[in-house]
């Protein structure tokens, strides 16, 4: 189980528009070409050098692939990576504002304290 | 020796900006009120006449990652740009540029080094919005230079609530020490209690209004004793799971020191969260 692959997946794509955008209409597809193609990038490095062992499991993958932002907080995921990439692509669906911070918050509201472990 | 002329420390609200320069139907109701308190802040930082502003924010994920996450951070470059798409995106904050104070700069990664914190440093430093939300509201001519300086307040591990009080104390020091003839304020913001991504988040207050009222007790009467016994790293996930934040505010106790009484002290209760803005004047001289 690998939190920081996930995090990893939300940061960048977050911060590429294009790759929001593509995130949000085929969120499947994306998860597998960005786990073939862009997981093991070592973002400080040369471009021509990689890491050779990150992969998601079959739980986190999933989670990507189905937009199931409950179940990354559940996961472990960091929060505010979560949320700023959701927002990015799910704020616009709401006309109220704040609709779709209300409802994340809503589909997140069966969790009590202690939340999960964030710490990767 | 420079001088510490003011220390202030203050929530970073994103979307202050939004706020205060929308206009008809899209101005929210409690705008023109923030803005009031927040020009009343401003005043405060303008009474000191400062020539250098040392900056004290967290970056958000946005240029330090986890695969070289520094705890405590000092930028050392002539120019800073700021704000990343995603708070253009989310926020709508404007892209800023700065100008550095390197000589200071280089003084406190000397001189910190020395003291026994092992400061990280960048010479090529974009900072966020926990840094350019404090210019927009309390410098929005943005014309002196800066030196900021970033905590990890966001990835654990994360140092505990006593390393940034040190640190805060640290920092005074270095400044009070510095040869030079200048001015320095030292702008520092966090949060009080605070939920991103969770269950709590978003709603008509911050998520622990108990918390915020004690928070602000501890900050406006300087009691660093009271605030560092009862917060630790556990104990800031229960007012909300983005707190930790709360760790710069006592920083900034560290940097005004225990037992100091800030001289402005000024709150306004928002949705999300319960903004709070404090001022010291280490040598009263910024004092009406």
């Amino acid at each position: 189980m690998s939190k920081y692959l996930l995090n990893k997946f939300l940061f960048t794509v977050d911060r590429d528009p294009e790759l929001v955008e593509r995130y949000r209409e085929e969120p499947r597809a994306t998860v597998t070409w960005w786990e073939a193609e862009y997981a093991n990038r070592i973002l400080g490095c040369h471009t021509g050098e990689s890491s050779t062992w990150l992969r998601f499991d079959d739980t986190e993958r999933e989670a990507l692939a189905t937009h199931d932002y409950p179940k990354l907080f559940e996961l472990g995921a960091h929060p505010f990576l979560t949320l700023t990439l959701f927002i990015a692509m799910f704020e616009r669906d709401h006309a109220e504002p704040l609709g779709f911070q209300l409802e994340y918050a809503r589909r997140l509201a069966h969790h009590d304290l202690p939340y999960p472990d964030i710490a990767t | 020796m420079a001088e510490l002329v003011a220390v202030i420390a203050s929530t970073h609200h994103p979307f202050y900006y939004r706020a205060s320069t929308s206009t008809g139907d899209d101005r929210p109701p409690f705008a023109d009120e923030w803005v009031r308190k927040v020009e009343a802040f401003r005043e405060t930082l303008t009474r000191a006449r400062p020539d250098v502003l040392v900056m004290v924010g967290s970056d958000h994920f946005h240029q330090l990652w986890l695969d070289n996450m520094p705890q405590f951070l000092v930028g050392k470059a002539p120019f800073y740009d700021a704000n990343f798409s995603n708070e253009e995106r989310e926020f709508g904050l404007p892209r800023m540029f700065f100008t550095g104070q390197e000589d200071l700069s280089a003084y406190i990664l000397r001189e910190g080094l020395d003291a026994g914190f092992d400061l990280a440093f960048s010479n090529e430093l974009r900072i966020d919005h926990s840094i350019t939300c404090p210019i927009i509201t309390l410098r929005p001519q943005n014309d002196l230079p800066i030196v900021p300086i970033y905590t990890n307040i966001f990835a654990p591990p994360l140092p505990r609530p006593k390393r940034f009080v040190q640190l805060g104390r640290t920092i005074r020091q270095l400044i009070e020490s510095w040869p030079s003839d200048q001015r320095v304020a030292v702008i520092g913001t966090g949060h009080l209690s605070l939920e991103l991504g969770g269950p709590r988040q978003f709603g008509p207050h911050g998520p622990d209004p108990e918390f915020d009222r004690r928070a602000v007790e501890w900050i406006s009467s300087g009691d660093l004793e009271g605030c560092l016994a009862e917060v630790t790293l556990d104990s800031l996930h229960a007012p909300g799971n983005a707190t930790h934040g709360f760790m710069d505010f006592m920083l900034m106790m560290g940097v005004a020191g225990e037992g100091q009484k800030a001289d402005y002290v000024d709150t306004y209760d928002l949705f999300h969260t319960m903004e709070a803005y404090f001022t010291w004047y280490p040598n009263g001289g910024g004092r009406p």
